[in-house]
Order: C-alpha cells, then structure tokens, then sequence
C-alpha cells in the first residue's frame, strides 16, 4: 500500500484533474479537455471514471461502485478492490449509505442526496460525433450552441422505426445551453439526471474529457412536440422483489428458456426483499 | 429595407494565396431578384471570390454588405459568428458543386432537407416530414424516396435534392458554384429548367459561378467576366455575349461558338 500515493495518482495530477472539474462544474454540459493518464487497467474498464473518483476522494468516504446496477460484477468489483488497497477508503454496496459512487450505465433507484458525488464512466463523450466526424466542427457546434444536427439524428430514428428508437445514451440539453450524451445510462434514467441534490462527474478516459451536471441542475431529454420522450422500461415487475418502478434486466434461469425480470439495481432489490417485499419467483431464488 | 438598397453589395473585395492571387478588388451590387453569372476559364478566380462572398473564407480586404431583413444593410464580414451562420442557415443558400460537399451522405433525404428547419428551431416531426416532402416534389423526387440515402440517388437526384435542402428555409439569397458539373448534357438541361423556375417563383436572387455560358445565358441577368481573379467586363448577359467589348471575353464567347 505504500507504494502508491492516496488513490493511486501523484497529488500533482489530482490537482490538475480536480481543476479540470472545478471548470467543468462552471460549465454545465461543457466537454473539459484533461490529461488523462494510464491507469493499471484497461481503457474498457472506466479509466475516466476511475480518475475522477482519485481526484474526488478523500480518506473519509465511504465509496460505491456499480456496473449495469449491480455492485458484484468482476468490473465494479475489481474498481471497489482498487480503491480500498490504493486509498484505504470504507465501502458500501447501499447507495444511501455511500458519499462517492462511481458507475457504469445506471443511476441509482434509491433518490442521491445532497453531499453525493456520482461519477459516471464515459465511452464517447461527443453527443454529435455520429453525424458529424470532425472534431473542430463540432467543437464549433457546442460553442454557437448549433444543435439542429441532433435533431436530425432522432428524426432519422422515427423515420427508420416510427419513433425515436434510442433506449440509451439518449442526449439531453443541460441547464439550457450544452447538449451531452449522458453516457450509455438507458434513458428511463434520464429524468433523474435533473435536478439532483448530488454532484453528477462524467469522466472519459480514452477521449480525455470531463464534464459535470452541478446538483440542482436542469436536465431536458431532446424530443419533438409530437414525438415526447418516454422514460420507458420493460413492461414488469421484478420477479425477486415486485417492484414494478424500477428498471430491469431479463435474466436467463436455465437451459430451457426459462428468464425472468429483476431489479437492475442490486442494493434497491436486496433493501425491498429485506423489508419484506416480495416477486412472484422470490421462493425460487432464495 | 427591400428595394432601397441592392440585396448584397460587394465592396473592394480580395483574397491572395500567399503570393498568387485568388481574386481582386471585385465590386459590385446585386438587387432584390437579380441573377448574377460569373464567368472566367479555370484557375480565374470564380471559386474564391464565391467562397469569400458566402463566408466560407476570409477575404484580405474588402465588405459584402447584405441587407438583412431585421436590420437593414450590415457588413457580413464583421457580423459574430453566430449571427452569420444563422444568416447563412436562414436567408443565404450555397449549392456547392460536388452534392458530396452540399449533404450529408448518412442522413435521408428527408433528414437532408429538414436540417435546416431544425437549425432553427423546428420540433415538430410531422411538419418537418411535411415540408420536406413538399420540397422533394418541388425538385422532382418522387415522396417515396424521403426515406433513402443520398448515395442511392443519380448524379442529377443528388444535385437536386441539394437545392431543395438549401431552399426549404426560403432563403433570399443563393450561391451556386458549377452547379451543373459534373452532370450528363440532358440532366443538366433538365435541372437548369428546374433552377429557373424556382428563381422566378421564389424571386431568388442568386450568384452563380460558371464556365458553361450556356447556364448563364439561360439563368443570368447580368454577367461578370474574370481573367486572373480580376473583373474584366460586366454588363447585361445579352449584352455581354453578343457584343464583347473586352478581347478576353470575345475569346471566351467565340470558343464557344466552334463547339
Ligand atoms: N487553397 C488554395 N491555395 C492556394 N491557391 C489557391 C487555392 N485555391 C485557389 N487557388 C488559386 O487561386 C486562383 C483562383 O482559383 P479559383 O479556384 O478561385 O478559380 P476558379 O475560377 O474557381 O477555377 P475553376 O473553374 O477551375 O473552378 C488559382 O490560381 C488557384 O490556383
Ligand atoms: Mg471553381
């Protein structure tokens, strides 16, 4: 352990990536160009995110880490070990128990409070890059506030499916001005992104951006008058803890087809379950 | 506003690459409903006073005043930026030669000609659909291939479907540079005919950039001669291509006579 510093990176890099935030919390939605530095894990892992959380930490936090909802996956597992060997810090799989949580393609059911840091790992930070390739060109975009072009992208998703088809990383408008992808959450999460009493961090590690919605902040998921977003989700209830407001993932339970429901979000199920609430294949699993 | 003043006033207006000369000190004034024909062999300098005219790039010296529909006359050069592209999305149009450069390959047609409406603020996909639909039976596509890429379009299809992009917005003003190219003889008698009568319906003013004075001959009012990005003769088309006075212009008139 005491071959690293506090959280694995060099105070002086800390500080550059913490005024990277500082501008990017100035700026809501803004895109921060940082150095971003190689991590001892692949770029695939959230190395944005990683980096983030080093700048963010301090010994007294008590941190999350999620991957798809789910705090035991070999990824939010293996991100968790990094930072209890490197910073020591105290963990937590129960979001309201957590002061940082660094995730990959959720937000919490549980609603953050005030105090709360949530990180998100980013794959492609650019919201225009798909219609538009050239970096100056959509550099340029950001700044004029010239968005027309994301429009065209979801009216070419209706004109393809009958209605905007993106479920995920779905772009929304932030305080007013900046368009930004959101990160691969899928959209039913969106409307939390708005107006959250946390600070939200959004670190790209591969394309060296970071950008920031501050808490409290107005979030608008782009739509068309007569095409309105639609936080949607799977038609259910969660088999194991019978919530039917939750977003959730199809799970396979054996080799005959059988699947079913559950909670995305592990802590918001295992809590409920804990209460006593209960799904329709509650016995089967327990 | 309208009428009082030309449309666009080009002022002094010169580009140099490095020691060669793009264009000159070209002036001139262009009035509401006007059609100007540039002319002028290879390399004359047509391209680059076009580009400096629509912003696309920056000219040494010189003003291209527009008459705005707000307020009034103002040097285009020294508006923001923001303002500019706004103009050049709202009031101005630009009919690049190559269809290449004018749309965007991965979008549909619909989606080509509705940019510009959602550039400034159109949210409403039926009417978007609606419009664009309008606007591909105005160049003569057929409403069925709202829903194609542009590759899958013919040379002439692509060239047209570039116009009806540029025009949905109604614009007042419009650059074309060679914008029949490239193009087979028939299609290019065709989508002249088709650029004709969308400027008289319309009241288009427009520049057209050209070395086919058959184009010109059948779109321009006026005619403006370059030889080495300098204006060498100006005046009425007629007027220019049966009376040549400058001997560079009788040069290029009479070429085209033994064709
Ligand atoms: N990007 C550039 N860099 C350097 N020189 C240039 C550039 N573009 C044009 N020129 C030069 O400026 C002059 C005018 O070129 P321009 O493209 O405006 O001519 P043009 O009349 O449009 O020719 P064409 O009919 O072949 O399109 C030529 O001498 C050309 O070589
Ligand atoms: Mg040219």
């Amino acid at each position: 352990m005491s071959e690293y510093n506090f959280a694995y990176l060099d105070e002086g890099t800390k500080r550059m990536i913490r005024r990277a935030i500082l501008k990017a919390v100035a700026v809501p939605g803004y895109q921060v160009p940082f150095a971003s530095r190689e991590m001892p894990m692949p770029y695939g892992w959230g190395t944005g995110g990683v980096q983030v959380t080093a700048a963010c930490l301090t010994p007294a936090d008590r941190l999350k880490v999620i991957d798809q909802g789910a705090d035991d996956t070999t990824n939010a597992v293996s991100i968790r070990k990094f930072f209890q060997r490197t910073a020591g810090v105290a963990t937590t799989e129960r979001t309201a128990e957590a002061t940082l949580i660094q995730t990959r393609h959720r937000i919490p059911e549980t609603p953050l409070t005030e105090g709360q840091i949530l990180i998100y790992q980013v794959p492609i930070p650019e919201p225009l890059r798909f219609l538009e390739p050239r970096e100056t060109e959509t550099r340029r975009m950001h700044a004029l506030a010239d968005y027309g072009l994301m429009h065209v992208k979801l009216y070419e998703d209706i004109a393809r499916n009958g209605e905007i088809a993106t479920s995920y990383a779905y772009p929304v408008q932030v305080a007013g001005r900046h368009v930004m992808d959101p990160s691969p959450i899928p959209k039913f999460d969106n409307p939390k992104l708005s107006d959250s009493p946390a600070l939200q961090l959004f670190g790209a590690g591969r394309e060296q951006r970071i950008y920031a919605v501050p808490p409290h902040t107005q979030v608008i998921s782009l739509d068309f008058d007569d095409h309105p977003f639609v936080a949607s989700k799977a038609p259910h209830a969660c088999a194991l803890c019978g919530d039917d407001g939750s977003y959730l993932d199809e799970v396979i339970t054996d080799d005959a087809g059988g699947r079913m429901f559950v909670c995305s979000d592990t802590d918001h199920c295992a809590t409920r379950r804990a209460a006593g609430h209960a799904g329709t294949q509650a016995e089967a699993i327990a | 506003m309208s009428g009082a003043h030309p449309l666009l006033s080009v002022q002094g207006l010169t580009k140099s690459y490095g020691a060669r000369r793009g264009c000159a000190d070209v002036s001139f004034d262009l009035w509401p409903g006007e059609v100007m024909g540039i002319v002028g062999e290879s390399g004359s300098g047509k391209s680059t006073l076009l580009s400096c005219m629509a912003g696309n790039l920056t000219p040494d010296a010189g003003a291209v005043v527009f008459d705005t529909r707000t307020s009034g006359p103002r040097d285009v050069l020294a508006m923001p930026e923001p303002e500019r592209r706004m103009l050049a999305r709202t009031d101005w149009a630009f009919v690049h030669q190559n269809p290449r450069d004018g749309l965007r390959m991965g979008v549909s047609a619909g989606g080509n000609v509705g940019e510009r409406l959602m550039g400034v603020g159109a949210r409403h996909y039926g009417q978007i659909r609606a419009q664009a639909t309008d606007w591909l039976g105005r160049v003569e596509i057929a409403a069925e291939r709202i829903d194609d890429r542009p590759a899958q379009f013919s040379g002439g299809m692509q060239q047209r479907l570039q116009i009806a992009r540029n025009l949905v917005t109604g614009p007042r003003l419009v650059f074309m540079d060679e914008p029949t190219g490239g193009l087979d003889v028939s299609v290019q008698a065709r989508l002249l005919d088709l650029m004709r009568g969308l400027v008289r319906q319309m009241g288009l003013s427009a520049v057209i950039v050209t070395h086919d004075l058959a184009v010109v001959r059948l779109l321009a009012d006026r005619l403006m001669v370059m030889k080495d990005g300098l204006v060498v003769e100006e005046g009425l088309t007629d007027q220019v291509l049966d009376d040549p006075q400058h001997a560079y212009t009788q040069l290029l008139v009479s070429s085209v006579l033994q064709v």
